[in-house]
């Protein structure tokens, strides 16, 4: 018998192979990261707890009614005046001695808030409302404290506050990280996020 | 003399493709680590609403998705048009909400449960009233942190 040496394996379709599974892999591929509004529900009250009492001045009441119409402060407002108005709501600054506010750049209403610490939004709902309007309502309040947090960082530090914060959650980060969460966690309680929402009427 | 003469009239080599599949299982494998297969298939008609003041949502393993909204048109011979919410595969009752978080939890390491965040994938045109029942299930489940998911754009872009 004569004495018979392995064939060799042709492998020239290895390279369409290889394709095949490349174009596949390429079309089911989605590099994407998913984005949102980042919200902290408030944990369910204890029973027997007394609600503070707040003065009616420092709540900026945003209804949103069934027809998706915003109903603020008793005065209809269109969508695209609610961060201003927020805006000049939180920053009024209006309170004396304990409660001054001394980097609030507003009218200092005495009838609006006294302090930024202290100013509520209160946020309601009806159950019919659209869900794309409630997003609406809750990105241009969240806008509202960002352009006052970024207005103080930028005074205090010469930065963006949303940069700062992207600089903190970064774990690449390599400049001093305790310094800048102390700056983050400075600006925060400048402007503290106070967003309260009611359960929505039917 | 002859043996240059005869390179002369010679065509042009063939270029050498053996490296080929090398370089394109380069890109597969590149591909293949980079690719993240759809957890959900989605049974309801999700168009995320669009916001311009978002937070990024990395760490895809501490993430627990909600979905909710109208049934996808195959679908609503069954279901009906009503928005309805969707945990991993199958349409959910607003009462199993607290079940789908426990279970989640379980399923992830002890010390990841605190960083465990919620998002929020409902459709535009849902009534707020169901979002509200998602979300009063999720505090009674202690499962705070929560994530509206949105595309990023003008929020005016939501009205029409």
């Amino acid at each position: 018998m004569a004495k018979r040496s392995a064939p060799e394996v042709n492998a020239g379709s290895m390279a369409d192979i290889a394709f095949l599974l490349l174009i596949f892999f390429l079309v089911t591929t989605t590099i994407e990261t998913d984005r949102g509004i980042s919200r902290k529900l408030p944990p369910i009250p204890v029973e027997d707890i007394v609600p503070p009492v707040i003065k009616q001045k420092n709540i900026f009441t945003v209804i949103v009614n069934r027809n998706n119409d915003l109903l603020v402060e008793d005065q209809l407002m269109d969508l695209k005046d609610l961060r201003q108005a927020a805006v000049e709501f939180l920053d009024n600054g209006g309170g004396a001695g304990e409660e001054a506010c001394d980097y609030c750049q507003g009218l200092r209403d005495p009838s609006s808030s006294d302090n930024p610490n202290k100013a509520i939004i209160s946020l309601v709902n009806d159950r019919q409302t659209k869900y794309g309007t409630y997003i609406s309502v809750q990105n241009e309040l969240v806008g509202a404290y960002n352009v006052l947090r970024n207005r103080e960082a930028q005074r205090l530090y010469g930065m963006d506050y949303s940069e700062m914060e992207k600089n903190f959650n970064d774990p690449n980060y390599n400049g001093n990280k305790e310094v800048l969460g102390k700056r983050v966690d400075e600006i925060q309680n400048m402007y503290p996020q106070k967003l309260s929402e009611a359960e929505p009427k039917s | 003399m002859a043996k240059f003469t005869k390179k002369m009239g010679g065509e042009l080599p063939a270029v050498n493709t053996a490296s080929l599949p090398d370089i394109v299982f380069m890109l597969l494998f590149f591909f293949m680590v980079a690719t993240v297969m759809r957890q959900n298939t989605l049974m309801i008609q999700n168009k995320l609403p669009f916001a311009d003041q978002v937070e990024k949502l990395d760490k895809k393993d501490l993430v627990m998705y909600i979905y909710a909204g109208k049934p996808s048109p195959r679908y609503q011979q069954k279901y009906g048009t009503e928005a309805r919410i969707q945990l991993n595969d199958k349409f959910a009752e607003v009462s199993d909400v607290q079940q789908f978080i426990y279970a989640e939890r379980e399923s992830k390491r002890e010390e990841l449960i605190p960083y465990l965040t919620t998002a929020l994938k409902v459709d535009v045109e849902t009534n707020m009233g169901l979002v509200s029942d998602i979300k009063q299930e999720l505090r009674k489940a202690e499962a705070l942190k929560i994530n509206y998911t949105t595309r990023i754009g003008e929020v005016s872009k939501n009205l029409e």
